[in-house]
């Protein structure tokens, strides 16, 4: 982990970040999923984004090399057994997700955070389209709500990309390891 | 290779399977645990494994929310505590104030079911007797009794069940007695109809569920639905006990006597415990021995015991 890298920072001029340890990383896909994990209800339920998701593209589009479509099915995993959804319904969402992803870091990064929303938002589609056709697959409808949350889940990614870069960002007394 | 990997120039070094290959791979692996997880049930070991510690960081995630709704709770409780409170009192003032009521009521009771019982025992002590054996003989209608003469059952009494009669004590042993139901073929009750106190004799037909009323004129006002008394004629039979119920009246002009066919009351080959009558009611003064051969009715109905 010594130099931090060119591509990260292509966009707003330069700016320089820590290295983005796996524990940080680990930590934050563990937070999204706890957020995922929230009882939400009613509406809030219906318009709830996906935050493992959200953290998976925001890694996978910065990170590719650390975060792929490996990690994203571990993930996918996980959230499997939490819903009580079939065994890889989630994971085969994260892997089509991550992959989109992992194929499109340097598009998505070629932009400024407004129009990588417009470039995550089919990313996100993409995956629930995935998720909503097992559904339909196994028990015979659609559920189309599933897709405000994957709406919801792209205006997110300007907070969330706000807020894990200033998590990087070097303080003033830290120095460098 | 942590080092290297942000560097761009060696993204065209090997890094592993190519990312569409990973797809393809990781993709085929969720296809094949869902369909094993949609057809077979052999990943329940797995999912309960990884169930527990994420059941763990689930209860975690709902902490919040539960602690903000009990602590609502908490505080909401106070005022409410007080009304309810105050509510309960009242309501437990009420409701003593009718229990008292209640049980006067229930002494009252109380002392009525007494009296009824002592009245009725003394016109009818009965005893509890239990069916140990049946006979075999599918044309003779006989049961065995546990409770025989060291009971003091003796020849000749009734034996009831909660609905109606079921039949007479015909043989009497030391530890059992056998009972001829009334639907045996050789047994008979004197009976009225409850209806208009026409008198009739009942007799067994030696099947399982039928008895017939022999000797009953074609004219005689009898209706399917009737329900048949013990009439206490003679004596042998208390009045008033329930036998039958008529199920087919036949009047063919060509025969003196209408076939009229009943279904008994009774559970006769049903119950396990039944009643044996162990006070015979008070005979009246018996007629003379003219008058009985005169009344083969009467003495058809009741000198089954000998």
């Amino acid at each position: 982990m010594s130099a931090p890298s060119s591509n990260t920072a292509s966009y707003q001029g330069q700016e320089f970040l820590l290295p983005a340890s796996n524990l940080f990383i680990a930590s934050s896909l563990l937070l999204a999923l706890l957020l995922n994990w929230l009882p939400w209800q009613g509406i809030w339920l219906a318009m709830r984004p996906d935050f493992a998701a959200l953290v998976l593209l925001y890694w996978c589009t910065h990170k590719p090399y650390r975060v792929g479509i490996g990690i994203a099915w571990m993930v996918g995993i996980l959230a499997d057994v939490a819903d009580a959804s079939l065994f890889g319904q989630h994971a085969l969402a994260y892997s089509v997700l991550a992959f989109g992803g992992v194929v499109l870091y340097r598009r998505v990064q070629m932009f400024d955070l407004r129009q990588q929303t417009l470039q995550v938002l089919p990313l996100f589609l993409l995956a629930q389209t995935v998720y909503a056709a097992v559904h339909w697959q196994i028990n015979g409808h659609v559920v189309w709500e599933y897709f405000i949350g994957s709406v919801v889940s792209a205006a997110l990614w300007i907070p969330l990309a706000l807020l894990l870069q200033s998590l990087r960002r070097p303080r003033a007394d830290s120095d460098l390891s | 290779m942590a080092h290297m990997e942000h560097t761009r120039s060696f993204r065209f070094f090997n890094r592993g399977p190519s990312q569409g290959a990973r797809l393809v791979f990781f993709v085929l692996l969720s296809i094949l645990l869902l369909f094993i997880d949609a057809r077979f049930k052999y990943l329940e070991f797995a999912r309960s494994t990884l169930f527990i510690p994420i059941n763990a960081l689930q209860r975690l995630a709902t902490l919040p929310s539960v602690l903000w709704q009990e602590a609502g709770e908490y505080l909401v409780a106070q005022t409410q505590l007080v009304q309810d409170n105050a509510q309960l009192h009242q309501q437990s003032l009420e409701q003593s104030a009718r229990l008292q009521q209640l049980q006067i009521l229930q002494a009252e009771v109380a002392q009525l079911r007494n009296l009824l019982a002592v009245q009725q025992r003394a016109e009818y002590p009965m005893q509890l007797a239990e069916v140990i054996y049946l006979e075999r003989d599918i044309f003779k209608r006989k049961i065995l009794l546990n409770k025989g003469s060291t009971d003091n059952v003796l020849l000749g009494q009734i034996v009831i069940d909660d609905t109606g009669v079921v039949g007479q004590v015909t043989r009497v042993y030391p530890w059992g007695s056998e009972v001829t139901l009334i639907t045996d073929k050789d047994h008979a009750v004197p009976v009225q109809v409850l209806r208009n106190g026409l008198r009739a004799i009942a007799f067994g037909s030696g099947g399982a569920a039928d008895i017939t009323l022999r000797y009953t004129p074609i004219s005689a006002e009898i209706e399917v639905g009737d329900v048949l008394v013990t009439s206490g004629i003679d004596g042998t039979y208390p009045p008033g006990l329930p036998v039958a119920r008529v199920t087919q009246v036949e009047r063919n002009p060509a025969y003196p006597f209408a076939r009229i066919t009943c279904t008994p009351l009774a559970g006769v080959d049903k119950n396990r415990q039944l009643l044996i009558l162990a006070g015979l009611p008070k005979l009246p003064g018996r007629p003379d021995p003219e008058i009985e051969t005169n009344t083969p009715k009467a003495k058809k109905g009741t000198r089954k015991i000998p």
